[in-house]
């Protein structure tokens, strides 16, 4: 779970969530406290996810 | 100026001992000129002159490695050498390995350390950046290529000359050194950008390091039964640093057992030097998501938090470091049976 999306290919990285911001990659401390952990869940729930696809290269789960 | 002391470090084979069946043969030193050291003295003997050879069976060095070293550093001490080379080791991984020691106790003992091997020994990673590793072929049928090399590297460096990776053809140390040159920054990147936009040849004076593809991990087919991991480069750590975790250039990686905690929020902060730490300070699930795991954990979604976090500091943290890092990381992950992990990098 990286913003910068082409450093973690460009280290191997196989499966990629594109996060929010370099400071908070899963926050977004200008949302309300709600929308954010609304905000925060759909993301961790994408990157388990993403845990069990099946994937045969590098891919991004947007 | 007297010429400088130089000993060679062989492997059974290139010492004239023996084949693979002479592999467990013991560290011996000869006060000889063996093998490769031969062409290397004729072509160096204006600066240096070589006292001496160990030579070592390759096994007997990667199943005695301290025992080898031990050696290695009473020759040294005993007949006190200005450098030391090893090898050339070409592709050869137990002879890479064994020179890769020989550079390292050189190195300790304040000795130059040079060696030639080719850019996939694995050898090569454990002694580059303290040594001149001459770039060889990968095999010892270009030994009339590597020991020129090696030479003019012995020559230069008994002389205190300047080497440079492109002019003197070794494996680049990946040091960086305050060079005075004739134009400023802007003229120089305006000038290679016209190059490039005319066609015409350039040298980017900051090649991109080239990094390995990995082979992806099979689908977790379970989430419900899944163990999953937090890990983070944000440089999280509890409260107050307990264990003093670098804000840069991390020489550690640290753990914590996060199974009492719901979220993070309030008991953990974020000592990274490399972005505004405010908001992970405020809550650092934001950046170590273990609030929203733990929900989901708690609805069933994903069988269990491993109890263990995770963390170091990504920030101008070197490469080698990172990859040490993550394979010591990975492996107490493996071994704890974990399933998947959530790396979350700043």
């Amino acid at each position: 779970m990286a913003t910068i999306t082409t450093i973690s290919q460009s280290v191997g990285a196989n499966r990629i969530v594109p996060t929010v911001a370099i400071p908070y990659p899963v926050g977004n401390p200008t949302l309300s406290a709600e929308d954010e952990h609304a905000m925060r869940r759909e993301m961790v729930e994408r990157a388990v996810n993403g845990l069990a696809t099946e994937i045969t290269e590098s891919t991004q789960f947007e | 100026m007297a010429k400088k002391r130089v000993i060679f470090y062989l492997n059974q084979f290139f010492g004239g001992i023996g084949g693979e069946d002479k592999a467990d043969y013991a560290p011996e030193y000869r006060e000889e000129v063996v093998g490769p050291g031969v062409g290397v003295a004729a072509a160096t003997a204006d600066n240096a002159e070589i006292i001496g050879t160990i030579i070592c069976g390759d096994n007997f060095f990667g199943q005695n490695e301290e025992e080898a070293k031990a050696f290695i550093a009473e020759t040294i001490k005993a007949n006190k050498p200005d450098i030391l080379v090893a090898g050339p080791a070409f592709n050869a991984g137990r002879y890479g390995f064994a020179c890769a020691g020989a550079c390292q106790v050189a190195h300790e003992l304040g000795v130059i350390p040079v060696s030639g091997m080719y850019v996939e020994n694995p050898g090569l990673e454990h002694c580059r950046s303290f040594s001149w590793v001459a770039e060889t072929a990968d095999a010892a049928a270009k030994m009339r290529k590597a020991l020129p090399i090696m030479a003019n590297l012995v020559n230069k460096l008994a002389l205190g000359e300047e080497v440079t990776p492109e002019g003197d053809k070794y494996h680049a140390q990946g040091r960086r050194e305050c060079i005075l040159v004739d134009e400023l920054g802007s003229t120089r990147a305006v000038n290679m950008l016209l190059a490039r936009l005319n066609d015409e040849p350039f040298e980017t004076e900051l090649p991109m390091p080239t990094f390995d593809e990995v082979e992806p991990a099979a689908a977790i087919k379970d989430l419900s039964k899944a163990t999953i991991a937090l890990v983070t480069t944000g440089g999280v750590v509890p409260n107050g640093n307990p264990d003093r975790l670098q804000s840069a250039s991390a020489q550690q990686w640290n753990k914590y057992d996060i199974s009492a905690l719901d979220e993070l929020k309030g008991e953990y902060f974020t000592v990274h030097g490399g972005f505004d730490p405010v908001y992970c300070n405020e809550k650092a699930d934001r950046v170590v998501p273990l609030d929203i795991l733990r929900e989901l954990e708690k609805e069933g979604k994903i069988g269990k938090v491993h109890e263990i976090f995770y963390t170091t500091t990504g920030t101008g943290t070197a490469v080698a470091n990172s990859e040490k890092f993550g394979i010591e990381i990975g492996k107490e992950l493996a071994d704890a049976g974990v399933d998947g992990v959530l790396l979350t990098s700043t």
